[in-house]
């Protein structure tokens, strides 16, 4: 299984080394994303989880330099190399044109809640031949065929080049939205919650479509999504988020089997599971930090079963799991381990008043008990 | 002969509200009709869950907004307490108010963002239980936030909604709708809209809730494995029509209908490592599941499987699978042999 040999990912098609990103508000800077390091190879998918809030669109814009003002790029740097570049593209160095030129040909992205973003009242032909000729030096007989092309790629029946939006149902016209993605064949995808919007069963035919394209294009993917359990099932490597810091990398059997941040595991005992026998569910008490001003050391700390007085002083760089022998498996969290027994009050059953904590983080004392 | 199935809520207590061949029609002008809901009957018991599942479409949301009295039934009745239910005066009304609560699936749009949460708290407490002195209304409102667990009340009577969280607005929603003291509590979808860390929090006030106010508890999702945990019976639901119903851990490790087949196997499971979904395969052939429901005969039709002649011409009632169970297919014997002859794996139910 390739997701195991995690070692094994050979050339880098982006590598992100210490992003950080903020928002300029009046109340200071909201610190969206912080020295963020996460590498894309060659045909990966690499599953970036989190809650909302957590920085995950923020770092993948980020990225690929999409935001606009009040976010600003504080530091780090993105490398990016595909099969049409001779050397590494620092991005963050990039001039307009140049940007214009590495989006959609090398980066594409497939917004959140993309299926809305169609034009209402031009069919589904004419807006993939807009969005290819506004790209792609494409005469528009070239572009025609082209799009037909792409319906296929997303097996959508050719007729439907003739269909205005709200004649297609909401999961076609979530492929349309793919397939203009694809049309200048880049080398990254960058999926935004691609199918939060979409029944289950729609959802499920959606994802197959994902994997069976990035199976015949060769496609890396960076799949975002709030739903870890989807990731379990289709990414090679999952990359977990909390409060705009990366807290957990690995394998997604890693993190499946061998969780080592309370976060993940915290994440991973939230969900019911719908196969197998009933699990334990535990869920995470309270919410997560205000980032105009995080809690000193770790940002899960007010969250989190296992906390001691030492977690208010780390710095929440990520380290490979101490326990394990493959070093691609990283955590922020120092003390605990993937093997580390559940804490004495289990989160789920953390009294009242640290559950009411909601607003405010809990209070030290309360946690570190 | 569907009123002979054992719901498996009916343990949990005694029967609160009975609704029997609900339907809805929708005119939608020149002449089409759409029906939203057809002859879907539910029983709801004191302490009781029982979750209605389904995609976008299904009806599952109208069953709630008729149950709660804000739409007009095209045919069917409703009892509350045994008691028939007709609405002709405000009274009538207000008291079927009181007696069924809804709580909706987004807190952000059902509180009012220029109002602070007593304002939201004060109106249904003076409203439905007649207090009066503001001292009384107050040592109430403290009490409704203490129970949805915001404490200290005192630090969120004075905010507005856009300075709590996610779940802080919807514990806000939930304590509103308890104002009432209600017996029936209808909650649509109400963790769909929070992050995944506190929806398992929502869910087990919602349960803790159940059990201390003995409410009678219908719980409407699309997402059928937290009906696995939550519920005690599931009841699923397509086209407005009612698939399949059981208890909640038999219909999910057992399911009879295709339908809810479907549902269970479309979910995402991550022990399913190394599924036909990494590897790729499986998309576009089933060019049909997404088909929208038949026009005649069985809605799912269009979109089964095992969908045969009979099944486009005629459409099949709920028939009892076993004591507590029942499906709507022709095809059951092909479909579910191992449900229909009784032998669902006790062993695999696990409590």
């Amino acid at each position: 299984m390739t997701s195991q040999g995690s070692t094994s990912w050979t050339e880098p098609v982006l590598d992100i080394r210490d992003l950080s990103v903020a928002y300029r508000t009046s109340g200071g800077d909201v610190r969206a994303a912080e020295h963020i390091s996460l590498t894309l190879h060659s045909g990966e998918v690499i599953g970036l989880a989190g809650e909302s809030g957590s920085g995950k669109s923020t770092l993948a814009y980020g990225a690929c330099r999409l935001l606009r003002p009040p976010a600003v790029i504080t530091g780090g740097s993105v490398r990016y190399s595909g099969r049409r570049t001779d050397q590494p593209v620092e991005i963050m160095q990039l001039q307009a044109a140049e940007l214009q030129h590495l989006r959609w040909r090398e980066v594409a992205i497939v917004f959140q809640s993309a299926m809305n973003a169609l034009n209402p009242v031009l069919t589904v032909r004419d807006q993939l031949i807009d969005a290819m000729r506004a790209h792609l030096p494409l005469s528009k007989d070239a572009a025609l065929a082209k799009a037909a092309e792409l319906l296929d790629l997303v097996s959508i029946p050719r007729a439907r080049l003739r269909s205005y939006p709200h004649e297609l149902s909401g999961g076609m016209r979530q492929r349309v939205m793919i397939a203009m993605a694809l049309a200048a064949d880049p080398e990254i995808v960058i999926m935004d919650e691609p199918t939060t919007a979409l029944d289950v069963v729609v959802q499920r035919d959606i994802l197959a479509q994902i994997m069976e394209l990035r199976q015949r294009l060769g496609l890396s993917i960076l799949f975002i999504t709030h739903d870890i359990s989807l990731l379990l099932e289709l990414a090679d490597r999952i990359a977990v988020m909390y409060a705009g810091q990366l807290v957990e990398v690995g394998s997604a059997h890693q993190i499946q089997h061998e969780p080592a941040h309370p976060y993940t595991k915290g994440l991973l005992s939230s969900f019911p599971s719908l196969h197998g026998a009933r699990r334990d569910l535990a869920g995470i008490p309270g919410s997560p930090p205000d980032l105009r001003n995080p809690p000193p050391g770790c940002s899960f700390l007010p969250r989190c079963g296992y906390g001691t007085d030492a977690c208010r002083e780390i710095d929440m760089r990520l380290a490979p799991v101490s326990s394990s022998a493959d070093r691609t498996h990283v955590t922020a969290c120092p003390f605990v381990l993937p093997g580390t027994p559940a804490p004495g009050h289990r989160p789920g059953t953390v009294p009242a008043a640290v559950l009411a904590a909601d607003a405010e983080p809990a209070s030290e004392e309360e946690v570190g008990s | 002969m569907t009123d002979q199935i054992e719901s498996a809520a009916a343990e949990r207590g005694p029967l609160a509200m009975e609704a029997a061949g609900l339907t809805k029609d929708f005119r939608l002008g020149r002449g089409q009709v759409l029906h939203a809901v057809r002859d879907v009957s539910l029983s709801l018991y004191r302490g009781g869950v029982v979750a209605l599942v389904g995609e976008s479409g299904s009806g599952k949301s109208t069953v709630a907004r008729l149950l709660a009295g804000q739409e007009r039934l095209t045919s069917g009745t409703i009892s509350l307490d045994g008691e028939p239910v007709s609405l002709p005066t405000r009274k009538a009304f207000r008291h079927y108010k009181s007696s069924v609560q809804m709580v909706f699936q987004d807190p952000f749009a059902s509180l009012n963002p220029v109002h602070t949460v007593r304002y939201h708290l004060e109106r249904p407490v003076r409203l439905h239980q007649g207090r009066t002195s503001a001292a009384q209304v107050r040592t109430e409102i403290g009490s409704l936030l203490a129970q949805v667990r915001l404490t200290p009340p005192d630090n969120f009577t004075g905010k507005y909604p856009h300075e709590l969280s996610g779940g802080q607005r919807q514990r806000v929603a939930f304590a509103r709708a308890l104002a009432a003291r209600p017996q029936v509590l209808l909650a649509d979808e109400p963790v769909s809209m929070l992050d995944v860390s506190i929806r398992l929090e929502m869910l087990s006030l919602l349960d803790d809730l159940r059990k201390r106010l003995r409410l009678a508890l219908l719980y409407i999702t699309h997402d059928i494995a937290s009906a696995r945990y939550f519920a005690d019976e599931i009841i699923v639901m397509y086209a407005g029509q009612v698939m399949e119903r059981g208890p909640a851990e038999e219909l999910t490790q057992h399911p009879a209908h295709p339908y809810t087949q479907l549902l269970v196997a479309s979910a995402p499971d991550p022990d399913r490592f190394g599924s036909s979904l990494r590897e790729g395969v499986g998309s576009g052939a089933r060019e049909g599941a997404a088909a929208p429901a038949a026009a005649s005969g069985c809605p799912f039709s269009a979109r089964c499987p095992l969908a045969e002649d009979r099944c486009r011409a005629e459409n099949p009632a709920l028939q009892r699978v076993t004591q507590s169970r029942a499906a709507a297919c022709w095809r059951l014997d092909v479909a579910a042999p191992d449900v229909l002859a009784g032998q669902q794996g006790g062993g695999d139910v696990t409590d």
